[in-house]
């Protein structure tokens, strides 16, 4: 018995030394990792509040923008700004680049990754790129900053291209990624720091949350019932799409009520059924269009008139949107998006200039070029995203067929 | 014989049946019915009602399913994943090709059945717990499809084969009602039968079971195929109602447990009775309903599932534990006053023991 | 005494398993290496094996408490959750700035412990499945996570941010200090009374509790050590991403993936049989297994089917070898 006690306390002095140990190693050396202090640990933000009105603003005035650039390739025009120079990276040799991927969860990701995947083979043959080497994160942010430091540390890439799998958590390891001196291009989500060679993202949620809040006050009356259905709460492009659109539909005198879904049709059609059954629905708003169906049928099945609804440039949805004559809108989360990183290697290559913040445009589908893209696009699947942007890359449309 | 004494103690024994964990849940679901229908009168009207049970059935029949297993004291985490494989094999298979309903749903079944024998035989004759090849199942299922199809099926498959899951029969009643009626009685005879009395045996006391001369095998890997036909019958009614999605069936596992739980089957096996595993799932859908029509987030609702399955299982181990004494009527009436019951019930044990310390 | 005495031949049978786990691993590396020069990219290089330590720390400290609980009998499925609750307490609480570290890491591993107290007692008092138990404590605390914080909250200074980042000879302060608790968890099982008990409780709690041992403590400490090493594993993931996130233990999959491992560990699910050593050769095998695949670019999807498969196969082999082992063993006991 007393042996045994004895090993009590060495355990818990052991655990002691081990949790003093940790506590002294940092504050005592900080200089062994000079560049994380580096930033103001400002970004506290408070939780729920969402709504930024000068980014809005800004989002708001980008919508009609000019942009520079042939807008029959969309994926490489940008609003006049900043530009970043990269004449000290441009070359002949071919380039290895490095891709950390957040995930291909989900169909929008599937669809731009196939796109940027056929955009590098492009790249490879003209001999831009030797090779695109892709770590894919599963949705995990700690996955995502190995995957950063892995690249870094085996020196054998001239670029990295990361898609965040979060803003905040990813911020620390995109800097790493800077301090290389190698060009770093971040796309889709950003990260808090402007240390990037350049930032792709289409215009944003804002201008997201604008037009569809817009297009239901035009087609709708003051005091209107809309049900506003959310994929999850805590991503920051999810959650600027709803911010605008709340802020703008409450101001308008509309009755809404919104609910997170998981993206999970199963779920949308238990919710408007359930709003359905409690009064007249006569808008429905969605930040994400893949579960646009399951919400037009619940009306169906209920008999009910079908609403005034907003969904994405997703394929199922124009589907059903053309087969129903509804009156709708498709926002757009430009998923062309996924090819602009390389095109931005090709120019930093050549020692052009990048856009520092590349804002791409972002155009809703209107019922007058629905039709259009349907036609573009036949034989895509129901997860094919109308505006992929790849028509002219060599595997189009096996590529995208066939997944 | 035995007719003369069961007759006049049917009506008894279902009286006190809803003393037992197993039949508290259908007052439960009745409780939360008439809640739910003072909270938006709407509720009430017959057409809703049926709305609503056809909306439950995927769940209530994935709960049957899971009920075979649990009791049979194993457990089937890959019911989610065997969903989302019949999706897509509906999906894709079935596509819009009317000719492919039927081929699409024997393959559906043959899925189901062949993921069942894998499960259960992995279980009794190679000996890995349940919870791990029904883990490797899930992973291993939901990587394959996705690397198949590269993420999700095609499209919904042809609207006459979605039927089953969105139509009504006469234009009253919704065929997935139909469908969770016809499972709810093949598993309520499959349990009067032979078949689930040697379950129940497995489950309560495999050791017993096999000695005397229970195929432990057979038994616990038709648990698991029945559990996966569960599953794919849920995929079927869920890709009719919703439609394709790569998330439809994710958390049907733990959902259906929950389920399972509510109507107070022990985990572990031996006990429970089938039609409370498909209340415990109308009941929770039901309190899903009330919490959205009371206002209340529908983040909240995982805080409310935790906490009910916690309580459901505390409790019914409480009624149980008191169900296996002699005397009823006091099992009964500890079972109603459950705060302070479960403590002093429980507490005795060690201190008896306690001359072994220090 | 009896516990004492009744834990040795059980740790001697033990020995072997973990010996076919680091006989596996071996294997693991030895074919990760081929294929990965197959490949044309380099195994063994300091960057690779710094990911890999990186990869097996994090889960490491959840694996290692989850150890402790599966042998005492028991299971947590709310580490995830528990992970995520002391990133927030941490990161909420230093937000101030430097002064806030101490106070962070004491209030997050304390909050931590707490919740394992609450699983303990739920299932010793209550008399709930640890299974039932530990997951309706997570889905309480994940509702209460995804009501109260949207997006990532408070933030982590730089000094203890060092912790995520900071190499030691190679090898990551992280994987040390995993390795440090692991060391503690083992000695702790073997060299304590409390940890014989636990053996004892796991392996048959009547057993145990007829030769006089307390069977609800070693269960009630199994969780809440369980519960404070996933708070460590929350507070090491502040230190990497500087900010409390309220999915940061969902996102990695932490309650399943640690089970899987403790398994692939050669420890019984059924409880009272295993060690923390073969768990760390299962989250090794893990962590090799995932890093191969990421630098052979296999298909995300592929990957799942593959740890499934692996899983399966793996705890197939250790239950089919001990079912092969058994009749000799009884002979030579019988005769000794």
């Amino acid at each position: 018995m007393r042996h045994t006690r004895k090993g009590l306390v060495v355990a818990a002095l052991g655990a002691a030394i081990v949790l003093a140990a940790c506590s002294t190693d940092g504050s005592v050396d900080p200089s062994a990792n000079p560049d994380t202090g580096t930033e103001q640990p400002a970004e506290t933000q408070a939780s729920g509040e969402w709504f930024d009105q000068a980014v809005y603003d800004e989002q708001f005035e980008q919508r009609s923008a000019t942009f520079e650039g042939d807008p029959e390739t969309p994926w490489l025009q940008y609003i006049d700004g900043e530009m970043t120079d990269t004449a000290e990276w441009a070359t002949d040799e071919p380039m290895r680049a490095c891709f950390a991927n957040a995930s291909i969860s989900n169909p929008w990701r599937q669809t731009g990754f196939i796109t940027m995947q056929q955009q590098a083979e492009a790249l490879t043959e003209s001999g831009v790129l030797a090779s695109m080497e892709v770590r894919d994160a599963g949705d995990d942010d700690n996955t995502q900053i190995a995957d950063i430091d892995y690249f870094i540390s085996q020196g054998d890439c001239d670029a990295f291209i990361i898609s965040p799998n979060s803003t905040a958590a990813l911020t620390p390891a995109v800097e790493r990624a800077c301090e290389t001196g190698r060009p770093v291009i971040v796309f889709d989500r950003g990260v808090d720091t402007d240390c990037a060679t350049s930032f792709i993202h289409p215009i944003g949620g804002y201008a997201w949350g604008i037009d569809t809040a817009e297009f239901l006050i035009d087609n709708l009356d003051e005091g209107s019932n809309i049900v506003a259905l959310r994929i999850l709460p805590g991503v920051d492009v999810l959650e600027h799409r709803w911010a605008a659109a709340e802020k703008l539909l409450t101001e308008a005198g509309m009755n809404v009520e919104d609910h997170f879904t998981g993206a999970d049709p199963t779920e949308i059609k238990s919710i408007i059924t359930d709003a359905l059954s409690a009064g007249d629905v006569d808008g429905i708003w969605m930040d994400a269009g893949d579960g646009a169906v399951a919400a037009i049928e619940a009306f169906e099945d209920a008999g009910a008139e079908l609403p005034v609804i907003t969904g994405e440039d997703e394929m199922s949805f124009l589907r059903a949107w053309q087969e129903r004559d509804i009156t709708a809108l498709g926002p757009v989360y430009s998923n062309f998006q996924w090819r602009t990183p390389l095109l931005a290697l090709e120019m930093i290559a050549n020692g052009e200039p990048v856009p520092t913040e590349w804002v791409l445009p972002q155009v809703p589908v209107t019922e007058d070029d629905r039709d259009a893209l349907i036609e573009a696009n036949e034989g895509m699947p129901d997860g094919h995203y109308a505006r992929f942007g790849g028509e002219d890359l060599p595997g189009f449309p096996d590529a995208w067929q066939n997944r | 014989m035995t007719a003369v004494a069961v007759q006049p103690s049917l009506g008894r024994r279902f009286v006190a049946g809803l003393g037992t964990p197993s039949g508290a849940v259908f007052l439960l679901l009745v409780a939360l019915l008439v809640a739910v229908v003072v909270a938006n009168p709407n509720f009430a009207d017959p057409n809703q009602l049926v709305r609503f049970l056809a909306r439950t059935a995927p769940i209530a029949i994935a709960a049957i399913g899971q009920f075979f297993v649990i009791v049979s004291g194993e457990f089937d985490l890959s019911m989610g994943a065997v969903i989302a494989t019949q999706v897509v094999i509906a999906g894709n298979v079935i596509g819009q090709d009317e000719a492919m309903i039927l081929p699409g749903i024997a393959l559906m079944l043959l899925v189901g059945v062949v993921v069942g024998v894998v499960n259960g035989l992995l279980t009794t004759v190679a000996k890995v717990p349940s919870f791990i090849v029904t883990l490797g199942m899930m992973l291993a299922l939901y990587g394959f499809v996705r690397f198949l199809t590269g993420g999700a099926a095609t499209g919904n498959p042809v609207d006459s084969f979605r039927e089953i899951g969105r139509g009504l029969l006469l234009d009253t009643i919704p065929y997935p009602v139909i469908m969770l009626i016809v499972v709810g009685a093949a598993a309520w005879a499959l349990m009067r039968a032979p078949y689930g009395q040697t379950l129940l045996a497995v489950g309560d006391n495999p050791v017993t079971a096999r000695l005397s001369g229970t195929r432990t095998v057979v038994v616990k890997t038709s648990a698991f195929v029945l559990s996966a036909l569960a599953a794919t019958v849920a995929g079927i009614l869920l890709v009719g109602y919703a439609g394709v999605h790569p998330s439809i069936g994710q958390g049907y596992e733990f959902q259906a447990i929950t389920a399972v739980v509510l109507g107070g089957a022990v985990l572990g096996g031996g006990r429970g009775w089938v039609l409370s595993a498909a209340a415990g799932a109308i009941s929770l859908e039901l309190l899903f309903t009330l919490l959205n029509i009371a206002g209340i987030d529908a983040t909240w609702r995982p805080t409310v599932q935790g906490a009910i399955i916690i309580a459901a299982v505390a409790l019914g181990g409480v009624a149980w534990r008191a169900a296996r004494k002699p005397s009823a009527p006091a099992a009964a009436a500890r079972a109603e006053d459950p705060d302070p019951a479960p403590p002093s019930k429980t507490t005795t044990p060690p201190i008896t023991t306690t001359t072994g310390e220090q | 005494m009896s516990a004492v005495v009744g834990a040795r031949p059980v740790r001697r049978r033990r020995l072997s398993t973990t010996a076919i786990v680091y006989l596996v691993l071996v294997a693991v590396v030895a074919l990760s290496a081929v294929l990965v020069t197959a490949a044309g990219k380099s195994f063994f290089t300091a960057g690779n094996l710094a990911a890999i330590l990186t990869l097996m720390s994090i889960l490491g400290f959840v694996a290692i408490g989850q150890t402790l609980v599966i042998l005492a009998g028991s299971l947590d499925l709310s580490v995830p959750y528990v992970v995520s609750t002391a990133s927030i307490v941490g990161a909420g609480i230093m937000a101030q700035g430097t002064a806030g570290i101490l106070p962070g890491v004491v209030a997050a591993l304390a909050v931590s412990a707490l919740i394992g107290l609450a699983n303990g007692l739920i299932v010793t008092r209550l008399r709930v499945h640890g299974f039932i138990a530990t997951l309706g404590v997570g889905l309480i605390i994940s509702g209460w996570l995804g009501t109260s914080f949207q997006g990532s909250f408070g933030s982590a200074p730089p000094e203890f941010r060092t912790i995520g980042a900071t190499l030691i000879a190679g090898v990551p302060l992280s994987t040390i200090i995993m390795l440090a608790c692991a060391g503690l968890a083992a000695l702790m099982l073997h060299r304590t009374r409390l940890g014989h008990h636990l053996y004892a409780v796991g392996g048959s709690a009547q057993v145990a509790r007829l030769s006089g041992v307390r069977t609800q403590v070693p269960v009630v400490v199994a969780h809440v050590l369980c519960s404070t090493l996933a708070g460590l594993a929350g507070l090491l993931l502040l230190a990497r991403t500087s900010v409390g996130s309220p999915t940061i233990g969902s996102q990695g999959g932490y309650d399943l993936m640690s089970i899987a491992a403790v398994v692939l560990g050669g420890t019984l699910l059924s409880g009272g049989v295993g060690s923390v050593l073969g768990t760390i050769g299962g989250v090794a095998i893990f962590a090799v297994l995932d890093n191969v695949m990421s630098v052979l670019e296999v298909n995300p999807f592929l990957k799942d089917f593959i740890r499934g498969a692996v899983i399966v196969v793996a705890v197939a082999l250790y239950a089919w070898r001990s079912i092969q082992r058994r009749p000799p063993r009884f002979r030579k006991e019988a005769g000794a």
